[in-house]
């Protein structure tokens, strides 16, 4: 179980209040008006933004210390996901081994998570021979490589039109479903909530809110998010 | 608040900072230990820095004030080869001086092809030695600089200016009021103020065309005072003059210009509906021709010259090549050394100290901190025999404010765009400089790497004053055999300067860029 215990967190001139826990396992999705401090929270999980109170727990472990890459963490940012110098199995490898000295059995374990994205044919080639889709599943193949407890997504597929965006969060949903993975996805579009996420966390107001089943919010939205929906 | 995570140390950045200001500090307090202020100014010094202060004023007038006729006419002209001439402008920066000398002397020189015409019709040939020698190499030089840095300001202008001009059908009279004029205004004073600081350190150039009570710049009295003279004290008296003047200049021109005249997309070609009168056409071909001209005349002259010498070339002129190549290589190694980690630590937010270290490396000059060098060595060792290793690294430290201004952008780029995915696949550190920096910064690393090689091969300055008769890099090379009027041999070797400071340069920067992805 993921818990913010009265965290608050400051970026900048303006800060978010954080007290609620999301289940091991949960697919949650974190929507609220743009600038009310979504990314925020998901980059002070991930551990880019200190906290100035409380602390945040995985299970027993405190990682209010711990460094991002040493944290349970994998995250994809709205773009920048992939290095554009390296090879697609490079990029999916460096999941494994930051040096990218790979032996033989882990090359053969990315060659697998490229396969399971359905790239399996395109290991040797450089992002930019890639579609917007691909590239979304090359970083999808390194997030299955890292196999953390926390999946973070800060809207990394919106830029994809709207039948790729449905395709890659099935993807995200099928790899969750496989790793046992919880995930914490930023949107600001409500289908996406409701296409994969069980429980919905709503920032708005400079608090972030505990998780509420996902239909039953935005089937009956509070006011600060009706008028966000409009 | 928790100390913030970063993708690689700023450490290393910051060590190479304070080892630069260390090292022109430092020479600059053994400087001025030894100046013997008390002595006071001779009368010979007086004029050195008159002259030094005329000749840049002069240079700087000229270079820019022709400069805003060949930018105007760039600007609203396009023709075949505008970009190639455009490139063409940028070229001054790594000629080395000796071989613009030589080709300034090909065509302006007593037996020069003008001279020659003029002989030819009855009159006089041209005298190129003095203060009118000395300027013309300057605007030779630095024209193009200043073409391009006000044709940066032309750039800046927004296109939608440029039709909202078309639109109210403004003349040659509105177009000047409206967007010429207050462009200049805020363009002109910087590119003044750099040429100005540059032409006062000037060292080569006056060795060559100036010399004599008349036409003595303060680097070169610090040169005769070393090297004439052997008098320590009275150099170390004028570096701390040139210092204090150079620091100046370089402060002036720092805060009065936030362009920079090495920017890319310079022949970005914009429609422009203005200037289709035939006067306005006539004068600007002519400015397009008058620079062409200017500038590929000695060129060709040198390479005309040149080819026929290079068959004569003597083995000390090989073995001055190779020396070259050798400093060359160490002064680029160095500055890769030195720059790409304060470039990186810049990028982390440390940009005070890296800044400090960047304005000493403009107001430092060779001369200054090879005097400070040598008094510094010559208690403890021959410094004839560190002659080398000091002008490499001289070298390397003339180039650092330029490899900064490359390399730092980039390097903000990669860290804000790399820098959280880096800390989130936990990649800090040496895999994060292997595999990621490095890689990303090739190209700019190529480009700076590129330009210090080519500026140390060609650099005729701290050499001078270490070099012992046995030994000698291929400028000096080429200044010793024009002193001894073996002007064919001069030539060859001066297009041997030529082609290894373009191959250097080119090798290097192409390197950079070779199979980059976007």
């Amino acid at each position: 179980m993921l818990r913010l215990e009265k965290c608050k967190i400051e970026n900048g001139d303006f800060s978010v209040l954080a007290d609620l826990q999301v289940n091991a396992g949960a697919r949650v999705a974190v929507i609220g008006p743009s600038g009310a401090g979504k990314t925020t929270l998901i980059e002070a999980i991930a551990g880019f933004l200190p906290l100035s109170q409380g602390r945040i727990m995985w299970g027993d472990l405190d990682l209010r210390d711990l460094p991002p890459g040493q944290r349970p963490v994998a995250m994809l940012f709205q773009d920048g996901n992939l290095f554009p110098h390296l090879s697609v199995a490079q990029n999916a490898g460096l999941g494994l081994r930051a040096n990218l000295r790979l032996n033989q059995a882990e090359q053969a374990q990315v060659q697998q998570a490229l396969e399971r994205v359905g790239l399996g044919d395109l290991a040797a080639r450089k992002p930019a021979a890639l579609s917007g889709g691909q590239q979304s599943r090359v970083a999808l193949a390194r997030v299955l490589l890292q196999k953390r407890d926390l999946l973070l997504l800060d809207e990394p597929f919106a830029a994809l039109g709207p039948a790729l965006k449905a395709e890659m969060l099935d993807l995200v949903a099928e790899i969750a479903t496989e790793t046992g993975a919880t995930v914490l996805m930023v949107s600001h579009d409500p289908q996406d909530a409701r296409r994969i996420a069980d429980a919905v966390i709503l920032v708005a107001d400079g608090k972030a809110r505990s998780p509420m089943p996902t239909a039953e919010l935005l089937d009956n939205p509070p006011p600060v998010l009706k008028d966000y929906l409009g | 608040m928790a100390r913030r995570a970063q993708p690689i140390s700023a450490i290393p950045g910051a060590g190479a900072a304070l080892l630069v200001a260390a090292l022109i500090l430092g020479t600059l307090a053994a400087v001025a230990l030894r100046a013997e202020a008390g002595r006071g100014f001779a009368a010979s010094d007086w004029a050195a820095l008159r002259f030094t202060l005329t000749q840049a004023v002069l240079s700087a007038v000229l270079s820019v004030g022709l400069a805003i006729g060949v930018a105007r006419a760039l600007a609203r002209r396009r023709f075949v080869g505008r970009s190639l001439l455009i490139a063409l402008l940028g070229a001054p920066f790594i000629l080395p001086v000796i071989v613009a000398i030589l080709g300034l002397l090909a065509v302006f020189g007593r037996a020069g092809w003008i001279s020659q015409a003029l002989g030819f019709f009855g009159f006089e040939s041209l005298q190129i030695y003095g203060l009118h020698g000395v300027v013309l190499a300057h605007v030779f030089f630095n024209l193009p600089l200043a073409t391009r840095l006000i044709l940066q300001g032309w750039q800046e202008i927004p296109a939608e200016r440029f039709r909202l001009a078309a639109q109210i059908n403004a003349g040659p009279g509105a177009m000047w009021h409206l967007l010429e004029a207050p462009m200049l205004a805020r363009v002109v004073p910087g590119a003044l103020a750099v040429v100005f600081a540059i032409c006062l350190s000037s060292f080569a150039v006056a060795l060559t065309l100036g010399g004599g009570p008349r036409a003595t710049t303060i680097e070169l009295a610090i040169y005769q005072a070393f090297r004439f003279d052997f008098d320590l004290g009275r150099a170390a008296l004028l570096s701390a003059v040139q210092l204090l003047l150079t620091g100046c200049a370089a402060y002036l021109a720092l805060r009065a210009s936030s362009v920079e005249g090495t920017g890319a997309g310079l022949d970005r070609s914009l429609r422009r509906w203005d200037g289709t009168g035939g006067r306005a056409k006539t004068i600007d071909w002519a400015w397009i021709l008058f620079a062409t001209v200017f500038l590929l005349l000695p060129l060709i002259a040198v390479v005309l010259s040149g080819v026929s010498g290079l068959v004569l070339l003597k083995i000390a002129v090989w073995e001055a090549a190779l020396t070259s190549i050798l400093v060359s290589a160490g002064s680029t190694v160095l500055l890769l050394l030195l720059a790409v980690p304060m470039a990186a630590s810049v990028a982390l937010g440390k940009a005070r100290l890296i800044e400090v270290a960047g304005i000493l490396g403009l107001a430092a000059s060779p001369l200054v901190i090879g005097t400070g060098l040598f008094i510094v060595i010559y208690p403890i060792a021959d410094p004839f025999d560190l002659a080398l290793p000091v002008t490499a690294l001289v070298n390397a430290v003339m180039a650092l404010p330029f490899a900064l201004r490359i390399l730092v952008p980039q390097a903000q780029a990669v860290v804000s765009r790399y820098g959280k995915l880096v800390l989130s696949l936990d990649m800090a550190g040496w895999a994060f400089l292997w595999r990621v920096f490095l890689p990303r910064m090739r190209a700019q690393i190529g480009f700076a790497a590129g330009l210090a090689a080519a500026l140390s091969m060609g650099d005729l300055g701290v050499i001078t004053l270490f070099a012992d008769p046995e030994i000698a890099t291929l400028p000096l090379q080429i200044y010793r055999l024009m002193g001894a009027y073996q002007m064919q041999a001069a030539a060859g070797a001066a297009l041997l300067l030529l082609l290894l400071s373009m191959a250097a340069f080119w090798i290097l920067d192409r390197g950079g860029r070779w199979h980059a992805e976007a």
